[in-house]
């Protein structure tokens, strides 16, 4: 399988991860980042991935890889199953994003989530100036056609990692380019493209 | 394939056997097991000694870690890769076993057992009692569980202390959940195919009205037929034909027949086979009777009736797998309604309610449940998958 290059959001999750440890990928896609884990970092990595096509591509390069999705398969779970539960992507597609937060923290003592910012600059512009839905490179969606029901900006889920009393471990800023970028707070809510956190129980 | 075969056939437990026994026997491996240590069955009675009957295919390797254990669904049997020794026909898994095939005796030493209650060559109620007498319906009942327990005295004897994968589907699919649950620690790979782990109550109704068709047929003898030299045709025809219909997709009866007429241009009138399907059933069932035993059919459908993982660990299915090191792969096939992708999912839910290593694939077929034996190319692509993933990490060597 080739895991040569991994797209730079996932490897950014991938380098959150400890060695030898156990990890849930929830909507894990083609496996790239699951590969990788397995691969080098010898994870007992595990994937949940919506798309049957999706799942039986990754069963066939021989990752273990269930059909599933965050919302409604989670809770199958025991506690403490995994050490990370990632969720890259994905978060703004659930139904219940906060009930999802509070079961990857269950189930994994820490969860390490990526989500693109709704209060990125092109998207404030796109939607105060040119009056529609924005569509951006991380939102490439027609407002009738996203599967994205719950977007947030980065300050949105700071505060619900606040209201849930989650500690946040880590918080990465990315621009457009997926580079990690080092602002303060406010600024990074408008440049920011997308975020990855690494969150754990309080 | 080359078959390996041990003789001869002599001793007590050798009598009386039938015809399809004796020709099946001639032609496979077997054992006489629990002469000292008898099987103690889930009905609470010891049985022993009893015959195994098997067949392997490839070598076992210097440190013993490539056997693969396939497990025979309802009226299969231990040929799996060859010509088969009462219908002459080719083995009923030659699409996934034979050279370069996903389960290739050029890496994997595979073995395939008849189960206990079988009657192809394993001790079943066509066999003798210790007095010498027919079993019969005296038999004791067999389950599933019984059936992997004879399997697992069976590996002790040949020495093999764990299997890298058992596989099977069906029924098989059945003892392989059983395997996993059992004997964990011997089970590296666990495959169930087309399954549950519970027999619904349609499916008992379906396997009721077999048996009932049986057992009404007035040659079926209160069981024993064979001492007045008859046999319950009709019967388990009848038995054969309910069931065949299950491995189907309606789907797949209405593309193979639709309403296509028998040698005729026109309705009959009457009650022969007007219709190509009810031609292909009578051709289903009267061949299924040359080959296969009644009261075994009975004892078999019986196992699979009891089969319920659940119930055997608290009623919780998750607790068959706790702390589990096997690694699961389950497959499914989108219109199989016998065995439907809803009754995986369940064990898929218990599998990771136990934080089991699981893979599941549900494979797009309108072949309905009978998919698992046909050529299933996104099958096998994502088993060879798993199995190669597997291989891996146990360090087995030589699988591509």
């Amino acid at each position: 399988m080739s895991v040569a290059a991994i797209r730079v959001d996932l490897q950014l999750i991938a380098d959150m991860v400890d060695p030898a440890t156990r990890a849930l990928d929830v909507g894990c896609g083609d496996g790239s980042l699951l590969a990788y884990l397995v691969n080098f970092k010898r994870v007992d990595a595990r994937g949940m991935e919506l798309s049957q096509a999706g799942v039986n591509a990754c069963v066939a390069s021989g990752l273990s890889v269930i059909q599933g999705d965050a919302d409604a398969d989670l809770r199958d779970y025991p506690d403490d199953a995994f050490d990370y539960v990632i969720l890259s992507q994905t978060l703004q597609a659930t139904r219940e994003p906060r009930e999802v937060l509070r079961q990857m923290l269950r189930v994994g003592k820490r969860a390490i989530i990526s989500f693109p910012n709704f209060a990125h600059w092109q998207v404030r512009l796109r939607l105060v100036f040119g009056g529609r839905m924005p569509e951006t490179p991380s939102l490439p969606f027609k407002w009738y056609d996203t599967p994205n029901i719950h977007l947030c900006s980065i300050d949105d889920f700071r505060g619900l990692c606040r209201d849930m009393g989650v500690r946040i471990e880590r918080a990465i800023v990315l621009d457009r380019n997926s580079k990690p970028i080092s602002l303060p707070p406010l600024l990074a809510n408008l440049l920011g493209e997308q975020a990855v956190f690494m969150l754990q129980r309080d | 394939m080359e078959a390996a075969i041990d003789k001869p056939l002599d001793g007590p437990l050798f009598d009386g056997l039938a015809d399809a026994e004796r020709k099946a026997l001639a032609r496979c491996r077997h054992a006489v097991l629990g002469v000292e240590r008898p099987l103690r069955l889930d009905c609470g009675v010891e049985l022993g000694p009893y015959r195994v009957a098997y067949q392997t295919y490839g070598t076992l390797n210097a440190d013993k870690s490539n056997a693969v254990l396939i497990c025979h669904a309802l009226t299969l049997d231990q040929f799996v890769a060859e010509e088969h020794p009462v219908t002459g026909k080719e083995g009923w898994w030659e699409s996934l076993v034979g050279p370069g095939k996903v389960l290739d005796p050029a890496r994997y030493f595979i073995i395939c057992i008849n189960v206990l209650g079988g009657c192809m060559g394993t001790t079943g109620p066509l066999a003798q009692d210790p007095a010498g007498q027919p079993w019969n319906l005296r038999f004791p009942v067999v389950t599933v569980a019984d059936m992997v327990r004879a399997q697992a005295v069976l590996l002790d004897h040949l020495g093999i202390p764990d299997l890298f994968c058992v596989i099977g589907g069906s029924m098989g699919g059945m003892q392989v959940l059983e395997w996993a649950a059992s004997y964990p620690a011997r089970v590296f790979t666990a495959v169930p195919i087309a399954c549950a782990a519970r027999h619904s109550a349609q499916n008992i109704a379906f396997h009721e009205v077999g048996r009932q068709a049986i057992m009404a047929d007035p040659e079926w003898k209160g069981g024993d037929y064979r001492q007045h030299d008859t046999v319950p045709a009709r019967g388990l025809s009848v038995a054969r034909m309910t069931a065949h219909i299950t491995y189907l997709s309606e789907q797949a009866l209405q593309r193979k027949f639709g309403r296509a007429l028998q040698d005729r241009d026109a309705l009959g009138f009457g009650f022969d086979a007007d219709f190509q399907v009810e031609s292909y059933l009578r051709h289903q069932g009267s061949t299924f009777v040359d080959r296969f035993d009644a009261n075994s059919y009975l004892y078999i459908t019986r196992a699979m009736d009891y089969f319920d993982l659940a119930a055997a660990h608290g009623g919780v299915l998750a607790n068959a797998f706790k702390g589990t090191p096997t690694r699961f792969c389950l497959f499914s096939f989108t219109s199989d309604w016998l065995f439907p992708t809803r009754e995986s999912r369940e064990i898929v839910h218990a599998l990771n309610a136990a934080a089991a290593n699981v893979s599941f694939v549900e494979v797009e077929s309108d072949k309905g449940h009978d998919a698992f034996l046909l050529d299933e190319p996104e099958m096998f692509r994502t088993l060879a998958g798993f199995l190669k993933g597997a291989a891996a990490v146990r360090g087995l060597k030589d699988v591509p």
